[in-house]
């Protein structure tokens, strides 16, 4: 788990190979070529990849027609103006059509730190699992990053991909399978379960590490489809015990509110959602803030023996 | 007439008079849905009621029986509201039966408030957001000519709409990938959901403005049969540059109550207006 890897890297790998395979595979950008890891692309299909410059709006239009043309499109941008920007096209050109369009949100969450609020993007989760028709899937390390591509692709719908710019360690072995809407039990634990996805989910089982030499047992969920999300491995988690889910997003309406739309709903149990709440998060280096904001393994670790220390556990 | 009742046959090409007449069948089927409906708005599905039979019933290649054809050509009508003129001409095209038009915007009628692809054959992109079409259309064309297709793309917007900046992102965007098979229609009748366009926000000079973005610009009476259809019939030969059609309409047309009246935007005819108004196609059908 010590290797670190860029996803970027493992969509665009996927991507071309998806391509060559494909020929109705296209990439659409928005001046993003190198920050999207298109660089490749273009030059082994210059007819296929399609820059519009600076307009989100036009881009996933522009997909949406493709796509009725038969071709199936991945859109490719810097996730805060993706989604910000083009959020009326997702809606209606995309979701309400059902346009076969793949939209891959780039260096999401506090992945440009530095470059201050108008780049963050830790809404884009609760923007596209609101509306109706969209799958939204937030991979966890690079192996499922290429996994999630293909099932984007072999999908039949518009799908919410979103992708990170900060190197994580693979969390799957290379024979892990990907499946839509299917949660994975990373690590099974009786004390409390850590739902987690993207970039947190590595975090959240060095913390489930650094609780088992404490005597917690804490199960790690990795939450990698949001929508449709997976109500019976929320529901085994919640018969368990108690639940925290760790998010680089803001907790309003993202993987926290999610899983405890679900656990309300059905087996009601003391949660704690971890992520930004709900503030702009300040300039910062991407790792200061994830500290800022508690999202580490240690801040994980805490906040679990907080909350069993409330269920009557370890005194 | 009969040349229209047939015109699913592509060998049959209706005349200008033939065209004319359709298109006052086509603003009776306006006024009776919108009436039933009692919503919906009737002027600038008026205004556009020309153009959109000269497509249908004329310029564009397509098979009712098979709406998903692929090498049929496409049209969207990117000011969606306007829904009627193109579920009337749908119908009278044979893309679903006539009785449906009735039904428009009731619970679980394939004829929603704004045109859903997923629910009325014949309709190639869902509408109902202003500013969105052009780009869908222009990924449309994109997708025809990387398919090596020959089919066109024809995009109706209103002038109102030119006000959203997306229609310029793509006006910006078709003549770089020199999207001859798009062709724009802007139904220019002047006139927006508040008041006159020129006191809300101006878009003139509408033709100066496409120009500058490097497209073919043509400048028509859009309700004159004789100058809509060899229009429409000459963006084919034009290679190199997408092509925009600037009409100027009368919103209401044919109506003369409604005509150039901003309070017609919106707004259903009641019983007696929609007598009024029928009695008067009916008299411009002769």
């Amino acid at each position: 788990m010590s290797q670190l890897h860029d996803c970027r890297d493992a969509f665009s790998a996927a991507l071309l190979e998806l391509a060559q395979g494909d020929a109705r595979v296209v990439a659409l950008t928005n001046d993003s070529l190198s920050s999207s890891k298109l660089t490749s692309f273009s030059r082994l299909f210059p007819e296929r990849l399609i820059n519009l410059g600076i307009a989100e709006q036009n881009t996933v239009g522009i997909a949406s027609g493709l796509a009725n043309g038969g071709k199936i499109p991945f859109v490719c941008g810097a996730s805060c103006f993706l989604t910000g920007r083009a959020l009326e096209q997702i809606k209606v050109d995309l979701a309400y059509s059902r346009a076969n369009v793949k939209v891959c949100g780039m260096s999401s969450g506090l992945a440009y730190g530095a470059l201050g609020a108008t780049h963050h993007s830790i809404e884009d989760m609760a923007w596209t699992r609101a509306i109706a028709n969209m799958v939204v899937i937030v991979p966890a390390d690079s192996i499922e990053t290429a996994q999630a591509v293909y099932a984007a692709a072999a999908y039949e719908g518009p799908v919410f991909l979103r992708l990170s710019r900060m190197p994580v360690p693979d969390v799957h072995g290379r024979d892990y399978q990907f499946e839509i809407g299917r949660a994975t039990w990373l690590r099974s634990g009786t004390d409390v379960t850590i739902v987690a996805n993207g970039t947190m989910v590595s975090r959240a089982l060095t913390a489930a590490h650094l609780l088992a030499q404490e005597g917690i047992s804490a199960g790690v969920l990795n939450m990698a489809t949001v929508r449709p999300i997976d109500q019976a491995a929320i529901v085994t988690a919640a018969e368990r015990g108690p639940i925290i889910t760790v998010e680089e997003h803001t907790i309003y309406g993202g993987l926290g509110s999610a899983v405890a739309e679900v656990v309300v709903t059905t087996r009601p149990t003391r949660m704690r959602l971890l992520g930004i709440p709900g503030v702009f998060a300040p300039t910062g280096s991407t790792q200061w803030l994830l500290e800022y904001f508690g999202l580490t393994a240690q801040n994980i670790c805490e906040v679990a023996r907080d909350l069993l220390r409330g269920d009557g556990h370890h005194g | 007439m009969s040349a229209i009742t047939t015109a699913t046959q592509a060998d049959i090409q209706p005349s200008i008079d033939d065209l004319k007449a359709m298109a006052q069948v086509i603003r009776r089927h306006i006024i009776t849905m919108i009436h039933a409906a009692q919503a919906g708005h009737p002027g600038g599905s008026l205004s556009a009621a020309d153009i959109v039979t000269a497509l249908y019933f004329r310029v564009m290649r397509l098979d009712p029986a098979n709406p998903s054809w692929p090498d049929r050509d496409r049209f969207i009508l990117s000011k969606g509201h306007a829904c009627p003129v193109w579920y009337a001409a749908l119908a009278e095209r044979g893309f679903f039966d006539r009785s449906h038009l009735t039904t428009l915007r009731q619970l679980n009628s394939i004829l929603q408030g704004h045109a859903d692809m997923r629910k009325t054959p014949g309709v190639d992109m869902t509408v109902g957001s202003l500013g969105q079409g052009i780009c869908a259309g222009l990924g449309m064309a994109l997708a025809g000519k990387l398919h090596g297709k020959d089919y066109h793309v024809y995009v109706m917007i209103g002038d109102g709409e030119a006000q959203e900046g997306a229609v310029w992102e793509a006006a910006m965007a078709a003549p770089r990938w020199r999207l001859d098979n798009l062709t724009v229609i802007v139904d220019n009748n002047g006139i927006q959901n508040d008041a006159f366009t020129a006191e809300i926000m101006p878009v003139e000079p509408l033709a100066d403005k496409w120009r500058a973005f490097r497209w073919n610009v043509i400048e028509i009476d859009g309700h004159r049969m004789e100058e809509i259809v060899p229009a429409l019939e000459s963006v084919k030969a034009i290679k190199g540059v997408p092509t925009v059609i600037i009409a100027k309409t009368i919103k209401g047309r044919g109506v003369s109550f409604m005509e150039n009246v901003p309070a017609w935007h919106g707004a259903a005819p009641n019983d007696a207006q929609a007598q009024a108004a029928l009695a008067e196609i009916a008299e411009g059908l002769r």
